[in-house]
């Protein structure tokens, strides 16, 4: 519905404005401004026009990171979508245990990242860690600080046991909107519970799934704080990360004009999805409301 | 075509277990016969218990106690998917990610039928209910009129139904549009001969679609009958009311042999009735009350409204309120009148339910 | 008195409203009659100032306002949906507007109560909306609207979403309560017979127009064009092609019937409404149509009769229980007095001569 254009509303709007501006756009500015210069030291600066992006596009490392990257955010959707779903069709719909369910699903979402990553890093250690010592006394070899593939299987599942729950919370969310009328629809139909799943669930999930992947896209491609609190992008590089990655070369190598360039690409790929995501999603929407 | 006669036998039903006194459940004790092929309507306010029928029925509720028979099978305890029964709800149910073909081949795939006679039967349906154009459509984007449609096709489609039930079926639909569906509804009826239950509160509905109206207010069936049997002789006053529009006059008064007395007016009844004790009330329609009467009952005319193919009169009697039905050629003053009551047509109520006359003139309620 | 002097609204380069002009007098009952989609709702959000028109003005009392915003405005709504404050008593609910203007306590508790007298709700005032019936939260949201004394009352289709009954009743007091309010009532409906009920002016809207404004009554009976005479009534205008040859109307091939107005020759569509269509006529001046019965619906007091007559579908409005089966053939009369006669365009060129 319209509402009466008013353009008062500007001045209201300016303190977010200016907000932005100083939190978001400035420092932007100041990365393009590295991103196109090289330094030698002492505050010179020399204009090196695209070359950076360019060293960055051909360079190995980068790809390589961003491979992990992809691998990562891809496993890790593949993982928590189904099970967050799984998850919520089987919730209680009401009563008490309802409650209890969604106190508890809400439980690790409270975690800060930090936290999460320095519990699953004691949790894991073979030495004094419960999961790694009782895997270890089980006869498995399992070290998250030797082997990639153990630094790998820990971070997914961590990832998992942090966030399916907002998955399946989202998935709750939407089950719960569905009328009673088409289930009893489906009954009548003699609809199998695939088809209900099928066929009425999933269609009507869709929005908040599609908000939900979007979001966990977003997260999982920009993970810092856990893989750097857990393995520190190890063993090797077998866990660094586009974001370990880049913080590598801005703080522990400084090499600010690469690290700009980096930033800004890494900006560029996360817009680029989510824009995709979000067409998408809104023609989608469309073609819900077309025809009322 | 298989159906089935529903045999409703002492049914009852609360919400909550142990339920304590009467005022507990939402259906109180009820058995009936729905004949096979007939059009009933449930009709009554919200919360009267009629959705809850209807889901007895439809094997969506099962009764805390009574049986409930298709023909002489005792489907109590069967589940809703073996009953073999339609149902149409008051808002559409479609399956969105479908196409409207798919949606109404639904049903008869899940049963094997076919894909020939699936094709026949939806071809059919689509026809009927002018959906041909459509069929290839994905059911969301169509406009709430035509999803109804998908949901009543839905219904319909299936040949061997026992019964089809509808559960205040237009309620989301435009108002210009609910006569037209209406219509094809009760031709459908006509052509394909189902058993149809269709719940609603509106009266205008219920009395247009239904062969047998069935009428109920918290909890309780009061009434079934045709719509002529509900307009003249309804049970109760509570049908008295809600059937006709505005609904009948309802009066106070005290019942000697032939003679009502209002306040001491006499109004002349048509039967003898004896002296009933009691909360004694008359009824009578608006429509069988004239103005200007030869030593009729004085009333204080309050309003006339022109409704257009008649007037609407609201008067009072003896601080009682009464409404009457003219001809829009009479012109009618506000101030006092005489009113004449049919006396043929005249109701007598004693505590709420129909009083029949002593001499058994009338038939029995 | 509120004027609208040439307002339009358009949303996103569509036409919601088209160019109207409207005045609506002090202690007036105006009704806006039409289908959904009509404009109804545009045209009192442009009323309450909710939205500004893309043309045009607004007058109140002969001071523009337009594009004062609603809270400024001496304004009450009501809306299909019940809306109430859930955690308020009734009591609270109906208060909460005079208590925003600052009014004294015994001068508050004073208008509650007249008013929740006036909607029967006096044994309600300590409840809490929700756990009451359809028919009481609408009442309670009727109050809230009344007790402000607002000088312009809207009211969008307040009934819709109650049950028949109720509307019923509803129906039947809300021209008392305007009567005792001495505002101006706009009531937007869909049913022409609320319309007729209620009373007062009628303005009949459809596809962002209106086609008629006038005393309810009149509309209804002289209705200036087609559209309007569709809208206002229910069930639908019967309608039949003719052709205008000197004195005759044609009809059907080879029927037909005399005309006397003094129209020119050419295509008209005669118009008559559903009530007008009997089984017998008892005046000498009757037609005859041979019709065939698809559906026949009883109410108990009357019958509507579904026909066809040619390619035309009909309705005919019987009093009393007459049970016509289906492709039943019979013959139906109608006073040529009834007749409304319109012109290609469809507009009236000749009307009944009666009531």
């Amino acid at each position: 519905m319209e509402k009466t254009v008013n353009q008062r509303a500007w001045l209201l709007v300016l303190p977010v404005f200016l907000l932005v501006a100083f939190s978001a756009v400035i420092p932007l500015m100041t990365v393009v401004n590295y991103s196109v210069q090289d330094t030698f030291g002492n505050n010179k600066f020399f204009w090196a026009g695209l070359e950076w992006f360019s060293e960055l596009l051909h360079s190995e490392r980068l790809w390589s990171a961003f491979g992990r990257q992809i691998a990562f955010s891809a496993i890790i959707l593949a993982l928590e979508v189904p099970l967050g779903v799984f998850v919520a069709l089987n919730m209680p719909k009401k009563g008490i245990w309802a409650s209890v369910c969604l106190v508890l699903m809400a439980l690790p979402l409270l975690i800060p990242w930090n936290v999460v990553g320095t519990i699953w890093q004691i949790f894991s250690r073979v030495d004094i860690g419960l999961l790694g010592h009782t895997l270890a006394a089980m006869g498995i070899d399992y070290n998250y600080t030797r082997d990639p593939l153990a630094a790998w299987t820990t971070l997914v599942v961590m990832d998992v046991w942090h966030w399916t729950s907002l998955i399946a919370l989202l998935s709750y969310a939407g089950l719960q909107s569905i009328p009673q009328a088409y289930y009893q629809a489906a009954k009548i139909d003699q609809a199998s519970r695939l088809d209900v799943f099928r066929f009425i669930e999933l269609p009507k999930m869709q929005g908040v799934l599609m908000i939900a992947i979007l979001i966990r896209f977003m997260d999982s491609f920009m993970i810092y704080t856990e893989p750097f609190v857990i393995t520190g992008g190890g063993p090797g590089n077998s866990t660094t990360f586009l974001s370990i990655d880049l913080v590598k070369m801005a703080l522990g190598q400084f090499d600010l004009g690469p690290a700009a360039a980096f930033s800004l690409m890494y900006f560029l790929v996360v817009m680029l999805v989510s824009w995709v995501f979000y067409t998408v999603m809104t023609n989608m929407e469309k073609a819900d409301t077309f025809h009322g | 075509m298989r159906m089935a006669k529903i045999t409703l036998s002492n049914l009852a039903h609360a919400y909550h277990p142990n339920p304590a006194s009467e005022d507990d459940y939402a259906l109180k004790q009820t058995s009936h016969v729905w004949e096979d092929g007939k059009a009933y309507a449930l009709l009554g306010p919200s919360g009267c218990g009629k959705t809850t029928l209807l889901n007895i029925i439809s094997g969506l509720i099962t009764p805390s106690q009574g049986r409930v028979f298709f023909d002489d099978d005792d489907v109590t305890s069967i589940p809703t998917a073996q009953r073999n029964i339609a149902q149409v709800f008051q808002f559409p149910v479609v399956y969105d990610t479908m196409t409207v073909r798919e949606n109404l081949a639904f049903a008869l795939r899940n049963r094997g039928m076919d894909k020939a006679g699936i094709s026949r039967r939806v071809d059919i349906i689509a026809v009927m209910l002018g959906l041909e154009e459509t069929l290839d459509c994905k059911a969301r984007a169509l406009s709430a009129d035509a999803k109804q449609k998908i949901s009543l096709g839905r219904g319909l489609v299936r040949e061997d139904v026992n019964a089809i039930l509808f559960d205040e079926p237009l309620t989301v639909i435009d108002p210009a549009m609910k006569l037209e569906l209406r219509i094809q509804l009760k031709s459908l009826h006509n052509e394909l001969g189902h058993t149809m239950i269709y719940v609603t509160h509106d009266q205008t509905e219920a009395l247009s679609f239904a062969d047998e109206v069935v009428v109920m207010d918290k909890g309780r069936v009061l009434q079934t009958g045709t719509p002529e049997a509900l307009f003249e002789a309804p049970a109760h006053t509570f049908v008295g009311h809600f059937i006709g529009s505005p609904g009948m006059n309802v009066l106070d008064v005290t019942v000697d042999g032939s003679r009502a007395y209002l306040d001491g007016n006499l109004i002349k009844l048509g039967h003898h009735y004896g002296t009933p004790a009691g909360k004694v009330q008359i009824g009578i329609r608006p429509e069988h009350i004239s103005l200007n009467a030869t030593n009729g009952l004085p009333a204080q005319i309050l309003r006339v409204e022109d409704v257009g193919r008649h007037k609407i009169v609201r008067a009072q009697a003896m601080g009682q309120t009464l409404n009457l039905i003219a001809s829009n050629q009479t012109t009618i003053n506000t101030g006092m009148a005489s009113l004449g009551f049919e006396r043929g047509k005249i109701s007598v109520f004693v505590d709420g339910w129909r009083f029949s006359p002593s001499h058994g003139q009338e038939g029995a309620m | 008195m509120l004027e609208l002097i040439g307002v339009s609204k358009k949303i996103a380069g569509i036409t919601q409203f088209h160019k109207t002009d409207l005045a609506f007098e002090r202690g007036t009952m105006n009704v806006l009659l039409g289908a959904t989609l009509a404009g109804k709702t545009s045209l009192m959000r442009l009323m309450a100032g909710l939205d500004k028109p893309t043309t045009g003005k607004v007058l109140w009392q002969g001071k523009d306002v337009t594009g004062v915003r609603v809270q400024k405005r001496n304004i009450a709504m009501v809306y299909q949906q019940f809306i109430n404050y859930p955690a308020f008593s009734v009591y609270e609910n109906i208060a909460s507007p005079l208590r925003l203007q600052g009014k004294s306590k015994s001068e508050i508790d004073h208008a509650v109560r007249e008013t929740a007298e006036m909607l029967k709700l006096t044994a309600q005032l300590d409840a809490k909306p929700l756990s009451l019936s359809g028919g009481q939260q609408q009442r309670c949201a009727l109050a809230r609207a009344l007790v402000k004394g607002a000088g312009l009352v809207l009211l969008d289709e307040p009934l819709a979403n109650l049950d028949y009954k109720l509307r019923e009743e509803l129906r039947a007091e809300i021209p008392k309560i305007f009567e005792a309010s001495g505002s101006i009532f706009v009531y937007a409906t869909t049913e022409a017979e609320e319309a007729l009920l209620l009373g007062g002016n009628t303005a009949t809207l459809w596809e962002g127009k209106i086609t008629q404004f006038g005393p309810t009554h009149a509309v209804y009976r002289q209705p200036l064009n087609i559209t309007t005479a569709r809208i206002f009534s229910n069930p639908p205008l019967n309608t039949l092609p003719v052709t205008k040859a000197g004195a005759c109307l044609q009809f059907a091939g080879d029927q037909q019937i005399p005309c006397l107005s003094p129209t020119p020759n050419g295509q008209y569509t005669l118009g008559f409404r559903s009530h007008h269509l009997q089984l017998k006529s008892n005046k000498e001046a009757r037609l005859a149509f041979k019709c065939r019965v698809d559906i026949c619906e009883i109410t108990g007091a009357d019958t509507l009769l579904h026909l066809r007559f040619g390619d035309q579908h009909w309705t005919s409005l019987l009093e009393g229980v007459h049970p016509y089966t289906q492709q039943e053939e019979l013959n139906l009369y109608v006073d040529p007095s009834h007749f409304y006669l319109f012109d290609a365009q469809g507009d009236l060129c000749a009307q009944p001569r009666a009531a």
